[in-house]
């Protein structure tokens, strides 16, 4: 059997136009997927059971046992780090923002290591926005900055951005220009009309060069930028005013960056400017294919899309502060519930010391790096493809996930709202 | 543009005097090794990415516990068939297998996402909850030593976690 139109539960493209081959009960082949998108529908090792650490040692137990022990961790602490939600479903992640209240805990998301200061710098700015639709159909020129999509989204280029071919934009890429800038050629960068290559951490500085010579202030400007000929950048200006539509597209190589949410900062802000001429968006590559999904969710319980601390009556939001990084680097959170995500692997190392140090419950279909100092392990069902539920895609637009095969394994948000109705049976005895 | 310079170390039982009798780069002599001031950044790649869900497996390992240097650093540090390379910044160390990368320019070292990257990188924020992932001044140097596997490479750690529970 064939089911077709079925969502990828991978990054942040969400293509909705899959088709995965099902033979009794399980997934035998995925047309159209990228390599990405392949690998997560063809399926990976499972954590078997749920498990306990007894004197050091994880050892398989019930479900009941797992959720009653998680439980105790949250009630039992002073102040809980609820971390992860962005590849899962917009439902599990309702659920966590009810439990992070009721056990008066911090939630993040993995959003505060990857686009978090993209958000941050459109708080700071606002955003000049639009769907990946718009782009598709209307945008002559595409600017990568710091995003490698041909890497982290394979499918960008070709349904949504430089190569695809839209309504307004019948010849693809050949009707277009594109522009890239990094710090290394990337395989982006080989598809690049113009390519900058610019030296790390220097982001901020070639945006505000690009953003005078856009004011018309070029000529304040001294010969190079941060080893960039001026030529260079006027050039790339020139390309900007000269589009009909332009799309920035901007990538972790500003947030990870020296300047970070100021480098995100300065490029909308030079698409501000330059909307000051011509027509001119900016959209963030999201990472996870959920991530846009706990920011929307997050934001509409709380009103903050990230970093939360609920521990006070009242959400309160500073990163900075309230990150999950900041949290474990300070020592300060003293138990934490990590539902899938694996910040043992994706945090600096001193932050994983600190895990090490306190009890963690992982909720996660996969064995990785977290379940190495997990005392509880929950597992689940793998999102869009064993569970349904909502995403949302990475410029905002909510699409809804396909069950496309049964699982013997409970989904996230039953997880985590059995784990939230023992909380709420052990009472308020804190 | 990179930056290089020679650690002359002295092994025990020998003296100075057998330094000065060293010619040519640090291959012929393990107490010469010539070390790169680069800029190392992380970030995802194809391969890092379709196995991102299947850590304890080789190809995540294969994939992500690698470090990219440009053409002409790698020939300066004079990395043979059968040398690692050692990654060092004021955060850790971490042990990698060295790859040439023509996209890279010299002085900066890339290595995919992942718990090796992450050995390096340090936790400070900057006051926004985001990590330097990117941008961390790093030494490297060629080295006999072994790559850790996943296990290893939190091996300490686990043991941490026992005896908390």
């Amino acid at each position: 059997m064939i089911e077709e139109d079925v969502l990828c539960p991978f990054c942040g493209c969400l293509c909705d136009d899959l088709k995965v081959e099902v033979e009794e009960g399980r997934i035998v082949g995925v047309k159209r997927a990228c390599r990405l998108g392949m690998s997560k529908f063809m399926g990976h090792e499972r954590i078997v059971a749920p498990m306990v650490r007894r004197d050091g040692v994880l050892v398989e137990t019930s479900y009941e046992e797992a959720y009653e022990r998680a439980a105790e961790i949250l009630k039992a602490a002073k102040r809980p780090l609820l971390y992860g939600w962005c590849s899962t479903v917009c439902e599990t992640a309702k659920k966590g923002i009810l439990l992070a209240e009721e056990v008066g805990g911090v939630i993040d998301s993995t959003a505060t290591v990857c686009h978090g200061p993209s958000i941050i710098g459109i708080e700071e700015k606002g955003l000049a926005g639009s769907t990946l639709g718009q782009v598709k159909n209307r945008a002559d020129l595409i600017v990568f900055w710091g995003a490698n999509p041909a890497e982290a989204h394979p499918r960008h280029t070709l349904r949504y951005s430089s190569n695809s071919t839209g309504m307004f934009t019948p010849e693809g890429r050949g009707g277009r220009k594109v522009i890239v800038v990094d710090v290394r050629k990337t395989r982006t960068a080989k598809n690049a009309d113009k390519f900058v290559l610019i030296r790390p951490g220097t982001d901020y500085e070639v945006i505000a060069a690009l953003r005078m010579i856009v004011k018309g202030k070029g000529d304040l400007l001294p010969d190079a930028v941060a080893g960039i000929a001026k030529s260079d950048l006027e050039e790339v200006a020139d390309m900007m005013k000269a589009a009909k539509f332009g799309a920035v597209l901007i990538g972790l190589g500003l947030t990870h960056s020296r300047g970070r949410y100021k480098n995100v900062d300065g490029a909308l802000s030079l698409v501000a400017d330059l909307n000051g001429f011509t027509k001119f968006v900016v959209l963030a590559m999201r990472g996870h294919y959920n991530v846009a999904g706990f920011g929307q969710v997050c934001a509409w319980e709380t009103g903050y899309p990230m970093a939360v601390d609920l521990s006070r009556g009242a959400p309160y939001f500073n990163p900075g502060e309230t990150a999950a990084c900041d949290l474990l680097a300070r020592r300060e959170a003293d138990a934490m519930m990590v539902v899938a995500a694996d910040p043992a692997s994706n945090f600096p190392r001193k932050t994983v010391e600190a895990m090490a140090e306190i009890p963690v419950i992982q909720v996660d279909p996969y064995p990785n790096p977290t379940t190495f100092i997990a005392d509880v392990v929950i597992p689940t069902a793998v999102c869009g493809i064993e569970a349904e539920g909502t995403a949302y895609r990475m410029d905002g637009l909510s699409l809804r996930m396909k069950k496309v095969v049964d699982s013997v394994y409970p989904t996230d948000e039953e997880v985590v709202e059995n784990i939230l109705d023992r909380v709420r049976r052990l009472g308020d005895d804190n | 543009m990179p930056q290089y310079y020679i650690k002359l170390t002295v092994p025990q039982g020998k003296t100075a005097q057998y330094i000065a009798l060293g010619r040519g780069w640090g291959k012929e002599f393990e107490f010469m090794v010539i070390i790169l001031k680069a800029i190392m950044i992380s970030g995802r790649t194809l391969g890092q990415g379709a196995s991102l869900e299947a850590k304890m497996s080789p190809e995540f390992f294969n994939a992500t516990s690698s470090c990219a240097i440009s053409e002409s650093d790698y020939n300066a540090l004079g990395i043979s068939g059968d040398e690692n390379v050692l990654v060092r910044t004021e955060f850790g160390e971490v042990v990698l297998s060295a790859r040439k990368d023509d996209g890279l320019p010299p002085g900066v070292i890339f290595i995919p996402m992942g718990p090796w990257a992450n050995a390096v990188v340090g936790e400070n924020t900057g006051g926004c909850g985001c990590p330097l992932f990117k941008g961390t001044e790093a030494e490297v140097e060629p080295t006999k030593t072994q790559v850790k596997d996943v296990c290893e490479l939190f091996a300490d750690l686990k043991r941490l976690a026992g005896e908390g529970s």
